[in-house]
């Protein structure tokens, strides 16, 4: 069974239809990105799935559960982790401290402050300091490790990388890579097709709300995720 | 282009405190002339048309409408002189009618008199297929009658360049192809556009000539396809192939 079912999901936003019927499968330890350009859908997509946006159609299974209605809260409490677009996280509280807050949701397992500290020393240096001096990518790391202390089944991280600069991103994705090699299942939206692709096995790009094209991140071509990602051809019989 | 520009901005720089959103942009659209804007979020791409819709004031640089600099002028200025600009959120007044919405654009934004004004509506309205909903609330449209109307209100201020700011954004397949051909009519009749739209597949339809922004500056600029497979336009939107 999968750790993710997606079915027919339709989402708006007012009388925007932003999500128009997609289906998505994730498996137990699986990192697949979600490409596609400003206004596609995949914001609203990881939202929903966190339990942050209610779906006008369709069905989220998550580990067997119907959690279509689930709210956010009820959706943490499950093992599902936003790291949203922008981090927010609470300013003016410490590194440590804005670990603690999202600890006192946390599931049993594995990650816990001292062993995220542990596993990330960028965030060990920057323990005391309150999240609004840190930088982009210190404020990225913080918000991974916020999200990782509930120690959820399952991570959606929206736009790691934007805004951040070169050696930032780098940083943020070595966090990743531990993240991963500890087995984590992750929905990765990325505008950066290469560093998705680096620790990715599947990829799915979205146009419109739609999915119109899906594969193996080994086995697709930049050519072919460019064509589908401006919509300059269509590929036949891909993606619901 | 070969003639002369009929909305035309040179070596425009614009500001917000330590962000440059314009780095020295030039950019030129003749008469009768569709051309595209492409970028990726944060490329610049609405700053430039507020620019040169009068909306947002460069830094540095300048504007020219048919050959005469209209730099320091405003948007009512700009509007009346014959530049048009649809929204990217239409935004109509809601408790008026479809048709009173067009007539204040045609009226105040368009500067024209009472007989012309309503002679300008009835005929923007039924080119932009909103005839039969004309004395209807504009809060009761739904999305593509909104933005149908948005289209109206620009068109009823008698534009010689009309601005465009992803029209088709939320619509459905169907109706971005409606859009399409409403659009592909007005090019037809000689009116230039700038068109910023994210749905390039769309927009493509339509433009002969597709440019694309990326931190505040032109990276490319050509025949649309060329343009969308150009290495430095995947590398704006997806990221470089060599990171």
């Amino acid at each position: 069974m999968s750790l993710l079912s997606v079915e027919n999901l339709e989402l708006r936003h007012g009388l925007l239809e932003a999500v128009r019927g997609v289906s998505l499968t994730l498996e137990q330890g699986q990192t697949v990105a979600l490409v596609g350009a400003n206004g596609a859908g995949k914001t609203t997509l990881l939202r929903a799935l966190a339990g942050a946006h209610r779906p006008s159609g369709g069905t989220i299974t998550f580990d067997g559960v119907d959690i279509t209605r689930r709210r956010a809260h009820e959706c943490v409490r499950m093992g599902i982790s936003l790291v949203p677009e922008g981090r927010r996280l609470f300013g003016n509280l410490t590194v440590e401290e804005n670990l603690l807050v999202a600890a006192q949701r946390k599931r049993p397992g594995h990650w816990n402050v001292e062993t995220l500290l542990e596993a990330f020393p960028l965030l060990q240096r920057l323990r005391h300091q309150r999240a609004a001096t840190l930088s982009g990518g210190e404020q990225q790391a913080a918000a991974i490790g916020r999200a990782l202390i509930s120690n959820p089944r399952l991570l959606l991280l929206d736009e790691v990388s934007l805004g951040l600069a070169p050696l930032a991103v780098d940083a943020v994705y070595s966090s990743l890579a531990t993240v991963i090699a500890a087995g984590a299942t992750i929905l990765l939206v990325e505008q950066d097709l290469t560093r998705a692709v680096s620790v990715a096995q599947r990829v799915v790009c979205m146009l419109e709300g739609r999915f119109v094209l899906e594969g193996r991140a080994a086995e697709l071509s930049r050519e072919q995720i460019t064509d589908a990602y401006f919509g300059l051809q269509r590929p036949a019989g891909v993606g619901a | 282009m070969t003639s002369e520009p009929v909305l035309e901005a040179v070596g425009v720089r614009r500001s917000f405190g330590a962000l440059a959103a314009l780095d020295g942009v030039d950019f030129a659209v003749g008469p009768g002339e569709a051309v595209g804007i492409v970028g990726p979020n944060g490329a610049g791409k609405t700053t430039l048309l507020s620019i040169l819709a009068g909306t947002i004031a460069p830094s540095s640089g300048t504007i020219r409408f048919r050959g005469r600099d209209v730099t320091r002028s405003g948007a009512s200025t700009r509007s009346r002189l014959g530049i048009g600009r649809a929204h990217q959120v239409p935004r109509p007044f809601g408790a008026m009618t479809v048709f009173e919405n067009c007539l204040v654009a045609a009226s105040t934004g368009g500067g024209l008199r009472r007989r012309q004004a309503y002679a300008r509506c009835i005929e923007m309205l039924e080119l932009c297929r909103l005839g039969d909903v004309a004395n209807r609330r504009a809060d009761t449209l739904g999305l593509l009658g909104r933005k149908r109307l948005e289209l109206a209100r620009a068109l009823a201020t008698n534009p010689v360049v009309l601005l465009l700011d992803e029209i088709a954004a939320g619509l459905t397949d169907a109706e971005a192809a409606e859009l399409v051909v409403m659009i592909k009519a007005l090019r037809d009749g000689g009116l230039a556009i700038v068109w910023i739209e994210h749905i390039v597949h769309v927009l493509v339809q339509v433009v002969e000539r597709l440019v694309c922004m990326d931190f505040g500056q032109v990276i490319a600029d050509g025949e649309p396809q060329a343009v969308m497979r150009d290495a430095r336009v995947v590398d704006a939107y997806l990221g470089s192939a060599a990171a």
